[in-house]
């Protein structure tokens, strides 16, 4: 029970600092409100509009790709934040603790996940702005989802941060890592326009299968059908979607946990 | 009294370069064991073996008891630890880093409640519990990272340089606690210093070098070593002056940061003597008894702040001992 403890500690910290870092909380407001507002109406009214056939909402179709942006840059970001803890030293007094690696990478994973899911939750506020409803159960099926997505890609975090040890190394990484899996993914275009060559870069991305889980339950089945992934000429139910996201952040997490675990 | 920490013939490498040579060494329960040397001579990679963050190479350590490879989790249950650099979370308060800490450690609620109080108090922090460490002095984080080493009831505390970047006077307040502490807690305490004057707190000092213990006894034993008063003196030529020194009194002089420095036993007599004798022209003398810098000094033929100049420094310190007919030779 001692390395549950350890879990729940490392978990608590993060969300604490998270608490704390009132700027932050602001800032993670502002990004998506200008994607959404002035991005989304700047596209809808000019290349969208003209170019679609009038029933195409480009702000509804966006907007559970902004969920599924903030959820990718604050559970990447997050992950990476062990980059920070080595830096100022404190991720020592977490090594030299008589707790195991595994639960410190548990504790850590869970903290981004968590951070990253009540960002994603702060975006439901924009609800009424993306001209969409949904159900209390669709709401907590997308909380969900969002879970399993960050948890993920904050296990991806952990493992890049376990590997790189300087804070230049982590601009890098934002640019060469985060910016790719977020334009290679069906976030802020539908994909299956995409030359042959682009489109086939999305469909090994994980996080357009994350993007695509999210958008099914915001827009229903029916609706994002138009937009979905498809493999091997089949559409990807929203099942097998999560079961990419999943497996995806079941490698992440063994690496990171081997990562972790590795001692001079 | 019982041994809680032993080390068999511990050897460290990263690649080609051996931090930690073959070292043996045991420290008694209760002690305050010191291990001083200039930087990079394998100090912190001793501790980072003892305290479970790095694997040796070869040879075996223990800390109360339990194998640092084999045992880790009861090795580092075992002690507390205080970091060269710091490692607190500077956005957290007081509070809540020891908070973590009693988390991390597993110490019920019902017990950390009260030892993060007594702590506190004990290194005066307890008023400014709730404030966030960023706004704290770096004496204050110091103490405070002391406190958390010591409240998971460690047997033996590591400091790792702890005074480290503080002025003087905060350097001073730390020892106070230092002692206080050991005063009170009855724990064994390991640490690292290449402040020559801080060492002597310690009741056995290890002088490392290059990886190698090259001495090991009390600091009043080791400076005994040295085995007279060390006389500094500027002038106004120092060359001609060594040269004088050596024909007058056959006493091989050195030159240091300080000036032209040499030992000789009945430092105050001898001083008038040399004044009133000496035909170069001389700007200051003084005597004073050795310090550990000295022994240092003795020990390797260098000073143990010269490690800046690196490897021609070195090279030109070992050309002289040679030339010199091996060895330092204080006569």
């Amino acid at each position: 029970m001692n390395n549950l403890r350890g879990v729940y500690i490392v978990w608590y910290r993060d969300l604490l600092r998270f608490w704390r870092d009132r700027a932050r909380l602001i800032s993670s407001f502002i990004m998506p409100f200008l994607f959404l507002v002035i991005f989304g109406t700047g596209i809808a009214s000019s290349v969208m509009g003209r170019a679609g056939d009038g029933d195409f909402d480009y702000i509804q179709f966006m907007y559970p790709g902004i969920i599924g942006m903030v959820v990718l840059f604050t559970s990447i970001m997050t992950g990476v934040s062990v980059v920070w803890d080595r830096e100022f030293g404190f991720l020592k007094e977490v090594l030299v603790a008589p707790i195991s690696r595994t639960s410190v990478a548990i504790g850590k994973a869970l903290g981004g996940a968590t951070i990253a899911t009540i960002q994603g939750i702060f975006m439901l506020v924009f609800i009424p702005f993306a001209h969409v409803s949904m159900t209390v159960g669709e709401a907590f099926l997308l909380i969900a989802l969002m879970f399993v997505f960050s948890l993920s890609l904050t296990s991806m975090g952990l493992f890049i941060a376990s590997r790189i040890k300087s804070m230049e190394a982590f601009q890098v990484v934002v640019q060469m890592v985060l910016f790719p899996l977020f334009f290679l993914s069906p976030a802020m275009f539908p994909t299956q326009f995409l030359p042959a060559w682009l489109g086939t870069a999305v469909k090994f991305n994980p996080v357009s299968y994350g993007i695509d889980s999210l958008r099914q339950v915001v827009l229903g089945s029916q609706e994002s059908a138009m937009f979905g992934i498809e493999l091997f000429g089949y559409r990807m139910p929203i099942v097998l979607d999560i079961a990419v996201v999943a497996l995806f952040g079941i490698i992440m997490g063994t690496l990171a946990i081997r990562s972790f675990r590795v001692q001079e | 009294m019982r041994e809680i920490i032993e080390v068999e013939h511990l050897v460290k490498k990263f690649g080609d370069l051996i931090a930690v040579d073959d070292v043996s060494f045991k420290v008694v329960e209760g002690e305050i064991f010191g291990f001083l040397g200039p930087n990079g001579a394998g100090k912190t990679t001793t501790i980072n073996i003892l305290c479970t963050l790095m694997r040796p190479t070869a040879g075996r350590a223990s800390l109360n008891g339990f194998d640092v490879v084999r045992q880790q989790n009861e090795v580092r249950r075992s002690l507390g630890l205080v970091f060269q650099d710091p490692s607190l979370d500077i956005k957290l308060s007081a509070l809540q880093n020891l908070e973590f800490h009693a988390g991390v450690y597993n110490i019920p609620r019902s017990v950390s409640r009260e030892r993060i109080e007594e702590v506190l108090k004990m290194l005066d922090l307890w008023d400014r519990r709730k404030d966030v460490v960023q706004h704290f002095s770096g004496g204050m984080r110091r103490r405070l990272e002391i406190g958390r080493g010591l409240l998971h009831y460690p047997k033996v505390l590591f400091l790792d340089e702890p005074t480290l970047g503080l002025d003087p006077q905060t350097r001073f307040h730390i020892w106070n606690y230092i002692i206080e502490l050991r005063k009170r807690e009855n724990i064994t305490i390991f640490l690292t210093t290449h402040y020559m004057d801080e060492a002597t707190v310690a009741d056995r000092i290890a002088i490392i070098d290059h990886g190698k213990i090259i001495a090991l006894d009390t600091p009043d034993a080791l400076k005994r070593m040295v085995g007279g008063d060390i006389v500094t003196l500027k002038a106004e030529n120092a060359e001609a002056a060594v040269e004088e020194i050596r024909h007058h009194y056959n006493i091989e002089a050195q030159r240091g940061s300080e000036g032209i420095f040499f030992e000789v036993q009945n430092g105050e007599e001898f001083i008038p003597t040399l004044v009133n004798n000496f035909k170069s022209g001389l700007y200051s003398i003084s005597v004073r008894r050795p310090t550990l810098d000295d022994v240092f000094m003795k020990l390797t033929g260098r000073e143990i702040r010269e490690e800046e100049g690196g490897a021609a420094v070195m090279k030109k310190q070992w050309a002289m001992r040679q030339a010199r007919g091996g060895g330092t030779r204080f006569h």
